[in-house]
């Protein structure tokens, strides 16, 4: 999904001022944010999630509680899973953040665990699911779950108020098996 | 309505929804990420007594920090309606609705008091924190206990909502005389919907005192009406616009403060503004109640009902009176002569309980299906065979014929799947390991109804159909089900279609609930393309020489982009040759679907359900599994099978939920709920969830509505509590009466 | 969250000496806990003090005495899927698997978990009173909800609970804190890091001013074969525990050798009791045995309105934990049916 045209300025090599002037404490910082780098001024106190957000409109992360306790804000950060909403911006100078949004390749192709949650209905009112597609990408990268008791507990952190669970363990079974299984 | 030839093409097929490629995306935008150049944020300050008076809010700090633009309080709130009527919305309970910012009175724990709005939600955030609010407190009583003796029938009835039947015969009388009795007391606690999206509102200030309004809401054209009666707005000049609605529940049914609070602002900013209440927050408005229930059953010794007598107190707060169906549902599915139900409210200093999947349902049904189950006990029948010696082949509530009842194969059906006649029904007789294994089942019942709706189909030259209809699609697979009916019409391929929805600009619908939306939605896209149909054919006839010349509306096919004569395909019109032979590029009809008069006077509709949990018990840490689900479902037609199952296994879902991990805890002493967060309010995860089985009993129902729908959002839910209670009964030889049964209560 | 000034530390020494300056600086690691409490604003920081960049406090390496030393910034997920800790310390890295979920334990650090804050009610919510978070102000949890709330070692003054499931097994394992301040470097056995609440529940550990969890070390004994993490809670994941039991035995033959176990969710602090675990020394394995112990334990135990159950529910899942120990049949932390 593109970016709001009218933020497009906070990508290129000069800082950007981030929202209006209400934070003059701003700290310089660099992120590569699905792929594209750049270079951004962030107020101390704001989080991963409200950057991603608020200034960046990347919007397909969630915010659900805001306190890692629903996993809807589930990002990779440096490869890894994490809840964008309790990580402050500024102390990942200099790291990598895959969001939803970065997860479809360049021509719109959807990534493979993207198809499965489609096909298996692993979801129904949207909202947790980006969190969930991102934990699940992660849960196949980090090779721990094979057998369905596995994926349920490793994804736990995820919650579908929908209910969708067993649809979505369907999905990532299906990723799963044609992976190979992904071994550790 | 005549039947659309060769139209079960999608319709009844599984098909993906037709959304998912947004929602996977991260695409699809919810109400608080739309977006304006002037946006302004909001943030609630709520309050911290349940009861008494603001005698002081201290503001100066807060409009001292960066960024802050304004504090609304009750002090400097800009004129809204004077009278609570304006307040009224299309599903409110009798009573005068709450509210906000309104005076300097507070009357529950949480209520909003100020909303501080600056130019970046962290602002707002920071701002709030500075707020000093001082009160008077008064005595408050949050505890249902203590209510008891004051409770009363509520004088005014709910719209929509059917009051308890007039006793038939003797209840109590029977019940006395009858030589098996089982009664007990069942207590319900507090629930939150928490869908994953807090509510939210994005106000887009749009000049001329226009207003485009992203509202977390189950019914746009809802919000629409409160915004234009509080604020004293034409209709014209607010527009609500919510495509995607991250979850409802039932919490998106009335409007949130949210919406008040976000209006208000950008009106007197002359800005745009959103409001996004936090998870916390998200636990001052709209629950389920507590109730109370006490159920006796009467019977003979071979398990026929006597009597029944099932009466329910449920908390209300003091300004509404909320009702909803908890105790009808006993007399519904049963047949006795000697029937005794009653609802009674108890106000306390709360905000108003509100309607949460299936409101009443499950709380009712797991007081008498209980009851049941025990009378099983007591009378040695099982309890398959209990049921259906009750069974009743009419609403004797009611005085009416079902439109059409299929419990009796959902039972058959669900226990077959299930493997119910290996069941030893001896309590604690079943064993694997240190866990004690216990096979429970119970009867479901939810109302299958129709509202009146609208919708719009418009058909162009190139073969592409767009649908469109004010509802909500709230993760139901309401676009879905749409795209199916509109596709199926015109034999087109579903990304052939279009299906708008949540937009005040669309047709008419009433708020997305009671598992009503497909059947009127559905019903209303049918008509309309129906309409369309007979325009289309119609210029397809006018072309000289047309080959469907002379053919007859029903003996023709609409397929891959042409009308063809069915019994002889060779004879066909394009889509786009009858439109130029009409002179058009599109075709338009807009049409309203009512539910049949004759019909709901002599037949009322229910969707049913048998549904059938293993449980396992480590009896000595109190600690239960859900090991095996199998709910059978008689719910008309499905539309998709597909989106159908996902809406039932979310039912149940909820169901584990409800039965065994979530309740708000209120402190009676502060008047509050406690455990306002999603770590400390347990609703189900991954791990709590494992094999759910969906079997859709055939049903054939022309009566409830044209399309034959009955509608599936609630009727998950409603069984499976009860049968979860029921099983660990038969694991453990406990009978829990207290939900949710969590470890405590199995240590017990 | 209030406005607050940002220092990213670049030394040990720097950053010890930046919080020893002004105590209401808070040092932030992975933060699961300390932003989740600043946007409640439980936490209201001066200033943060980044040490995520110190140099060395990430490593996992094995200690002069064939202990394990954790580095302070090792992140739960890295702790607990090193090979030497699944190898030589599965209870350690069972624990922590039991714990939060894998978006948190990837981001929380080895020092933060212990530095983590009760998950009382009141404690979290600033509108009602709290004498951890204020105090003076009372403590509504006594005569409100304590469902989750202490039975051993409370006060009047407090009966909340530490919520961590990885500090239970390092208080069973007998770890050492190591941590360094303006006064240097000391080393705090793991028994004395947490306190009791008493009449200052506002202060969770024996922290000075300042000092900087830099390490964990886990001394050579490490219960690989005999060990155990019973976790119970209000539902099957991604929940606090109501009662916990961390277990390690070294059998002799069919006798408990060396024997240590730890609860949580019982007490402000991870619950040891050395007395208890005497009773078993030398004693044949038997269900007996584990519940004179468990008796022991919970020998001064006191329910409230809501959580007297934890009282009975941990005597059980005590003897539990122990029969699981002995028999060398771990908890897994997947499957949910309890052996």
């Amino acid at each position: 999904m593109p970016d709001n045209p009218a933020r497009a300025a906070t990508g290129g090599p000069a800082p950007a001022r981030l929202g209006p002037a209400t934070s003059p404490q701003t700290v310089a910082i660099e992120l590569t944010i699905n792929g594209r780098p750049r270079r951004l001024a962030v107020a101390p106190w704001t989080t991963l999630l409200d950057l991603l957000r608020e200034e960046l409109d990347l919007t397909g992360t969630k915010k659900g509680c805001d306190h890692g306790q629903c996993g809807s804000c589930t990002v990779l950060l440096d490869g890894q899973r994490i809840n964008a909403c309790l990580v402050l911006a500024v102390m990942k100078d200099g790291s990598a953040v895959t969001t939803v949004e970065g997860l479809s390749g360049p021509d719109g192709a959807l990534h493979p665990m993207q198809e499965a949650f489609i096909e298996h209905d692993a979801f129904q009112c949207g909202y947790c699911t980006p969190g969930q597609i991102c934990s699940a990408v992660a849960l196949v990268e980090e090779g721990r779950a094979r057998a369905p008791d596995e994926i349920r507990e490793l994804m736990s952190g995820n919650i579908c108020r929908c209910g969708a669970y067993p649809n979505i363990v369907a999905a990532i079974q299906q990723v799963l098996a044609s992976n190979g299984g992904a071994g550790r | 309505m005549p039947p659309i030839p060769n139209a079960e093409t999608h319709v009844g097929s599984p098909r993906s929804r037709v959304d998912g490629r947004a929602k996977v995306t991260g695409g699809a935008r919810y109400s608080a990420e739309f977006t304006a150049p002037d946006l302004a944020h909001g943030y609630v300050v709520n309050s911290t007594v349940a009861k008494g008076r603001i005698t002081g809010i201290d503001t100066a700090a807060a409009l001292a920090a960066p960024g802050v633009l304004a504090v609304f309080t009750h002090e400097n709130r800009p004129r809204t309606a004077w009278f609570s009527y304006k307040y009224q919305d299309e599903v409110a309970p009798p009573g005068t609705p709450f509210r906000p910012l309104y005076d300097d009175k507070v009357v529950y724990s949480g209520q909003p008091v100020a909303l501080v709005v600056a130019e970046s939600f962290d602002a707002a955030r920071h701002g709030a924190s500075l707020v000093r609010v001082s009160y008077q407190a008064e005595a408050h009583e949050t505890d249902l206990t203590s209510r008891m003796g004051e409770a009363y029938e509520p004088p005014k009835k709910r719209s929509g909502i059917s009051p308890p039947p007039k006793p038939r015969g003797d209840a109590p009388g029977a019940y006395a005389d009858s030589p098996v009795k089982v009664s007990g007391g069942y207590w319900a606690a507090y629930e939150h919907h928490n869908p994953m999206e807090p509510h939210a509102t994005t106000v887009v200030w749009e000049g001329g005192g226009k207003l485009l309004v992203h509202d977390k809401n189950q019914g746009v054209l809802n919000a629409q009406s409160y915004v234009s009666s509080v604020f004293g707005l034409g209709k014209d000049d607010v527009r609500v616009v919510t495509p995607f609605v991250g979850g409802g529940f039932g919490s998106g049914l009335r409007p949130q403060y949210q919406l008040f609070l976000a209006v208000m602002a950008a009106l007197e900013l002359r800005r745009s503004v959103r409001v996004v209440l936090t998870r916390d927050q998200m636990f001052t408005h709209v629950y389920r109640p507590n109730t109370f229930q006490t159920v006796k059953l009467g019977a003979n010794p071979d398990g026929t009902l006597r009597s029944i007598q099932h009466h329910s107190v449920t908390g209300t707060s003091q300004f509404e009176d909320y009702q909803e169906v908890v105790v009808n549902w006993t007399g519904t599915l049963y047949h006795c002569d000697n029937v005794e139900l009653t609802q009674k409210l108890a106000k306390l200093d709360t905000y108003t309980p509100g309607d949460m999947r299936a409101p009443g349902a499950p709380t009712g049904l797991f007081a008498a299906e209980s009851a049941m189950d025990e009378l099983a006990y007591a009378t040695g029948v099982d309890p398959i065979e209990l049921r259906l010696k009750n069974y009743t082949e009419h609403d004797e509530n009611e005085g009416k014929q079902f439109s059409s009842k299929e419990l009796r194969a959902c039972y058959e059906v669900g226990a077959e799947r299930f493997g119910w006649s290996e069941r030893n029904p001896e309590p604690r007789s079943m064993r694997e390991g240190r866990e004690l294994i216990g096979w429970g089942m119970a009867s479901g019942a939810w109302e299958a109804q129709m509202m009146k709706t609208s919708a719009r189909a418009v058909l162009t030259a190139d073969g592409k159909l767009e649908v469109a209809c004010a509802t909500a699609d709230i993760g139901t697979g309401t676009y879905t089900i749409l795209t199916q009916i509109g596709a199926d019409a015109f034999g087109l391929r579903m990304e052939d279609v279009t299906t708008r929805l949540g937009d005040t600009t669309l047709p008419y619908s009433p708020v997305e609930g009671g598992s009503w939306t497909a059947a009127s939605a559905g019903t209303a896209v049918q008509l309309a393309c129906e309409a369309v149909r007979e325009k289309l054919f119609k210029h397809a006839q006018k072309a000289s020489g047309s080959p469907l010349a002379g053919a007859k509306l029903d003996a023709v096919s609409f397929a891959g982009g042409r009308i063809e004569v069915t019994a002889d395909p060779d004879r066909f019109v394009t889509i786009a040759d009858a439109m130029r032979a009409g002179g058009v590029d599109r075709l338009e009809a807009e049409e309203t679907a009512n539910p049949s008069k004759i019909d709901q006077l002599r037949y009322t509709g229910y969707t049913h359900s048998a549904i059938f949990v293993e449980v396992r018990v480590d009896e000595e840490l109190g600690v239960v599994r859900v090991t095996r689900v199998v709910d059978a479902v008689a719910a008309g037609k499905i539309l998709n099978p597909k989106t159908a199952r996902s809406q039932v296994v979310g039912g149940i879902v909820w169901g584990i939920g409800m039965a065994l991990e979530e309740e708000t805890l209120p402190d009676h002493n502060l008047g509050r709920f406690m455990n306002h967060n999603l770590a400390e309010y347990h609703v189900p995860v991954a791990a709590d969830v494992q094999g759910i089985e969906v079997i859709f009993v055939d049903e054939h129902d022309t009566k409830v509505s044209p399309i034959g729908v009955k509608g599936l959002g609630e009727i998950g839910i409603v069984g499976t509590a009860a049968a979860i209670a029921n099983a660990i009964y038969h694991a453990t030889g406990k009978r829990i009466r207290d939900m949710p049964i969590t470890i405590d209560k199995v240590l017990g | 969250m209030n406005r607050f000034s940002y220092l990213r530390a670049g030394d040990v020494a720097e950053a010890a000496r930046e919080a020893a300056a002004d105590p209401a600086a808070r040092v932030i690691a992975g933060g699961t806990n300390l932003i989740d409490l600043m946007k409640y604003d439980v936490e209201r920081p001066s200033r943060l003090i980044d040490i995520t960049r110190l140099p060395g406090l990430r490593a996992i390496e094995e200690t002069a005495d064939g202990g394990l030393s954790i580095g302070a910034l090792a992140s739960n997920t890295e702790v607990a899927r090193h090979p030497e800790v699944e190898r030589r310390y599965p209870l350690l890295s069972s624990t922590i698997l039991a714990g939060a979920t894998p978006q948190l334990r990837n981001a929380a650090s080895t020092g933060g978990n212990l530095l983590q804050r009760t998950r009382c009610y009141y404690f979290y919510d600033p509108g009602t009173p709290c004498n951890k978070r204020e105090p003076g102000t009372g403590c509504p949890a006594i005569g409100g909800v304590n469902r989750i709330h202490a039975v051993l070692g409370a006060s009047e003054h407090c009966i909340a609970t530490h919520p961590s499931d990885m500090c239970v097994a390092l208080a069973a394992l007998e770890a050492v804190v190591r941590v360094s301040g303006a006064d240097g470097e000391r080393g705090i056995p793991f028994a004395d890091f947490h306190r009791l609440p008493g009449d200052a529940p506002e202060r969770d550990t024996n922290l000075r001013q300042g000092e900087i969890v830099t390490a964990v070390e886990l001394p050579p004994n490490s219960f690989g074969q005999h060990h155990t993490y019973l976790k119970l809670r209000d539902r099957h994941s991604y929940a606090f525990a109501l009662v916990s039991v961390a277990a390690g035995i070294e059998m002799d033959g069919d006798r408990i050798g060396r024997v240590r176990f730890a609860l949580g969710g019982v007490a402000h602090k991870p619950w040891r009791d050395p007395e208890a675990e005497a009773l078993l020394q030398g004693r044949p394995a038997s269900a007996e045995g584990f519940a004179a112990a468990a008796e022991h334990v919970l020998r001064g135990a006191i329910g409230h309105k809501h959580n007297a159950f934890k009282i009975e529910l941990a005597r059980r899942a005590i003897v539990r934990a122990l029969g699981q120990a002995a028999a060398g049949t771990p908890q897994s932390q997947t499957d949910k049916r309890i052996q």
